[in-house]
């Protein structure tokens, strides 16, 4: 074998691996999971991974920054409830919609700001405000479910497009958008240049700031949008709703070879990420395996991406 | 007659590079053996391998005539090997005591003796002819009190083998004698000794032989030192003869494009007048704190100017980002590459291309993949940057290339005028003479450029006209007739 076809397979091995991975899983358990691989069972496991699906596109971003954003669980909860009690008050569901988003974008605006031009931590404000805004969601909520009146709304998370779910649907057009803000604009490569040397990209002149207060608040409005589609889903808003779910999008990124340290991040890993998370869960839900082994099996898989991911690193 | 220490065909290779081709030479105890050689020649490379931070593909070494296979630091350290490396490792909150026997307290069934630890690093510090109190934490000590910590770790474990890498480079005259007497104990109570340094000099002062080494491989070892002189090792080294490695020839001059008046800020202080015209190469000579990378980033906009105005082609500019500065066709090629210049973790293309790519962008949002390729390409083969690809992780280059990944930066975009810090700061003297020829091209197509340099042969060697900065202002402006070296150190040093 020549050096360069050799350096290729290395290349597709290093950035690819993980697609290799998921390919392989998919079809053993198509072969061994009896429903698995069925139309009915595949539509079911997009439909689990929308909320985390949507949030990932903008988590992959702030990962790729070189910065976190555990905030957007509660943010999910925050926007939900919000949306439902506009509904229940104001009688539009356009009304609701919107602000249920804004107030998703609000919590972010709020990371970003604090985060870039107070410069705090970016950990401990998303702990901070994930705490605010779940309270904020039980405030507003009156620590119930918010059961939503108008049935318009549920068209939202309900209905279909070509035989799809919409939120399906929905999720993959954001895959598509972000893949390319990520690959083909310079915001894209600007949020990877901070990533991997914040110093450098600012003297690079690339304003930091500006980039990183966009990106948390863009974190901002997918959690509120996901939220909305939650809720719509749901048919109410849950002050409860999406607790843990910071971990599991993050956990997702991190599958799809997104780097914590920041720098290094591709839109297909974070697809195939989403899909990994969900596909085992699917799995075990159909092999009929009780909730509190899925943790197990969940974090054990995860332990091992991240261990791979190293090993995948040094060997370079 | 034999040797305590020896490399035999030592050879490591990384990807796409042979940093290590067949070393073999010895060392004897009770001796001090120089290596020297350009950057990336390999002697650090050399030093891992003793260290056991490397492990090499072929060779080996040996000790006492027993063959040595380091896998990893600790049987380096348990063979009696210290390397005392640039960047110290000492952990800076404990104390002077805890460091010296770190990992090796004297203890009674698991608790610290304190009381058998302070009088052994009291001794230690007697040894090395130190006066401060072994309670006191590192992080208090200077660079060179840090280093006697260091070597007295090293005894402490009883090394038998101790390796300096370039341990003078932050010290000044004083230290460096100090450390010279101790260096020399050590070689009298019979240690074999590896110094490794770029200052011709010092190992004519004090080493009994030597091995120059160039580009991974052994070239000679030196075993009089009475037989050698300077100019044969530098020959060595380089692999040719080197005349006059700046190559500086005189160019015309235009326009005034730049001008500072009296600008003040942090670290900068007053008399801050300097103007530079088209073709021009500006230098600027100090020692450390005089307060020129400190004047570089004032005018780039990273910190507060608090008084004073910048004008680019006469018309006054402010500048208060990189973002603004290059918007005015200024750029900064930073003294710290590493941390401020390359982003290591991508592609070399991503690096030359991270400003400039705003400027071909299709429906003004969407990348020109194609543009940038072709961007890349054309730098990586006008400036000689050495990659195997333009997709090539910028960390993974030679110091100069590196440095002409970040020249490629500014040059695609329309810059004017160039702040250079340390453009040649750890580079080797083959990339250094390129750096000088990109200088001098960009001057001759009516760039301004101003660049920083400790070097004094260098910056007075490639300087139209030379700015001496002290504490924080200009002391003195020098045409290049006026240049030597008498009158810049005079204005330089501090007025005792």
């Amino acid at each position: 074998m020549t050096d360069t076809t050799k350096s290729k397979i290395k290349y597709l091995y290093t950035n690819y691996s993980i697609i290799l991975i998921f390919l392989i899983m998919f079809v053993l358990l198509s072969i061994f999971v009896p429903y698995f691989f069925t139309w009915r069972n595949m539509v079911g496991l997009a439909l689990s991974v929308v909320t985390i699906g949507l949030i990932a596109n903008t988590m992959m971003f702030a990962l790729a920054s070189g910065d976190f954003d555990l905030s957007v669980s509660s943010t999910v909860a925050f926007s939900g409830i919000t949306a439902a009690v506009i509904i229940n008050n104001t009688g539009s569901v356009g009304l609701g919609i919107l602000v249920g988003v804004l107030a998703g974008g609000l919590v972010g605006l709020i990371n970003g700001f604090s985060i870039a031009k107070l410069g705090l931590n970016a950990l401990i404000t998303t702990l901070a405000t994930q705490m605010i805004f779940r309270g904020m969601a039980f405030i507003f909520s009156n620590g119930r479910a918010v059961g939503i009146s108008q049935a318009g709304f549920f068209t939202l998370g309900n209905s279909m497009v070509f035989g799809i779910p919409t939120p399906i649907v929905i999720m993959v057009i954001f895959f598509a958008l972000f893949g390319i803000l990520l690959n083909n604009t310079v915001f894209g490569k600007n949020t990877l240049a901070i990533g991997g040397n914040t110093k450098a990209a600012e003297l690079a002149g690339i304003n930091v700031d500006l980039t990183k207060i966009i990106i948390f608040t863009a974190q901002g409005f997918m959690a509120g949008f996901a939220g909305v589609i939650l809720a719509s889903r749901m048919t109410s808003g849950q002050p409860n709703a999406a607790q843990g779910l910071e971990l599991d999008v993050i956990s997702a990124c991190v599958l799809g070879g997104v780097s914590l340290n920041g720098g290094i991040a591709t839109m297909s890993g974070v697809v195939v990420g989403v899909l990994i998370m969900g596909m085992i869960s699917n799995a075990l839900n159909l092999l009929n395996v009780a909730t509190f082994y899925q943790y197990v099996v969940r974090g054990s898989v995860l332990l091992i991406a991240i261990y791979l991911d190293i090993l995948k690193q040094r060997s370079k | 007659m034999s040797y305590y220490l020896e490399f035999k065909n030592i050879t490591k290779t990384f990807p796409g590079v042979k940093a290590l081709d067949q070393i073999s030479f010895g060392v004897k105890s009770g001796s001090i053996h120089g290596l020297v050689g350009e950057n990336g020649a390999g002697k650090s490379t050399l030093l891992h391998t003793l260290s056991g931070a490397l492990v090499p593909n072929q060779g080996e070494i040996l000790i006492d005539n027993q063959n040595m296979n380091f896998s990893n630091t600790k049987d380096a350290l348990d063979a009696g090997v210290a390397v005392i490396y640039q960047e110290l490792n000492l952990v800076p909150d404990m104390t002077v005591a805890e460091n010296l026997m770190i990992g090796n307290y004297p203890n009674k069934k698991g608790f610290v003796d304190h009381k058998e630890l302070r009088k052994k690093a009291e001794a230690q510090i007697k040894m090395l002819m130190e006066d401060f109190d072994p309670k006191v934490k590192v992080k208090k000590l200077s660079i060179a009190q840090k280093q006697m910590i260091e070597i007295g770790k090293a005894l402490m474990q009883d090394a038998k083998i101790i390796a300096f890498d370039e341990p003078t480079s932050s010290l000044s005259d004083r230290e460096i004698k100090h450390l010279f007497e101790i260096i020399e104990k050590l070689r009298n109570d019979g240690k074999a000794i590896i110094y490794v340094s770029h200052r011709m000099e010092e190992i004519f002062e004090i080493c009994d032989t030597c091995t120059v080494f160039r580009d991974g491989k052994h070239i000679e070892t030196f075993r009089k030192m009475e037989e050698v002189n300077h100019d044969l090792i530098v020959k060595k080294m380089v692999g040719r003869e080197l005349n006059d490695i700046y190559g500086y020839e005189e160019r015309d001059k235009g326009k005034e494009i730049f001008r500072v008046e009296n600008i003040r800020g942090k670290g900068v202080k007053r008399n801050i007048n300097l103007t530079v015209q088209e073709g021009e190469v500006v230098g600027i000579f100090g020692l450390v704190g005089a307060g020129r990378t400190e004047l570089f980033k004032l005018i780039y906009g990273l910190e507060n100017i608090e008084a004073g105005k910048i004008e680019v082609r006469g018309q006054e500019v402010s500048l208060n980002s990189p973002k603004e500065s290059i918007r005015n066709k200024i750029c900064l090629l930073p003294e710290d590459r590493k941390d401020e210049g390359i982003i290591g973790i991508r592609s070399v293309s991503e690096n030359i291309n991270v400003s400039s790519r705003r400027h071909h962008l299709k429906y003004n949002f969407l990348l020109d993949k194609k543009a940038e390729k072709e961007t890349a390409d054309k730098f990586i083969n006008d400036l000689d940057i050495k990659t195997p690809s333009r997709e090539q992780l910028t960390e993974n280059l030679s110091g100069g290339n590196q440095q002409k990944v970040i020249l490629s930066r500014w040059l695609s975009e329309d810059i004017d005028v160039f702040l250079m810090d340390e453009p040649t700061r750890g580079i080797d003297v083959g990339a250094k003479y390129e750096i000088y020829k990109i200088m001098y091209n960009l001057a001759s197509k009516g760039k301004g450029i101003i660049f920083i340099s400790s070097d004094l042969p260098e910056v007075m060697g490639v300087s139209d006209r030379l700015v001496v900065m002290r504490s924080g202002e200009i002391i003195g402006i020098l045409d290049r007739e006026e240049f030597t070296e008498e009158k810049i150190l005079s204005m330089a040093l501090p007025v005792s």
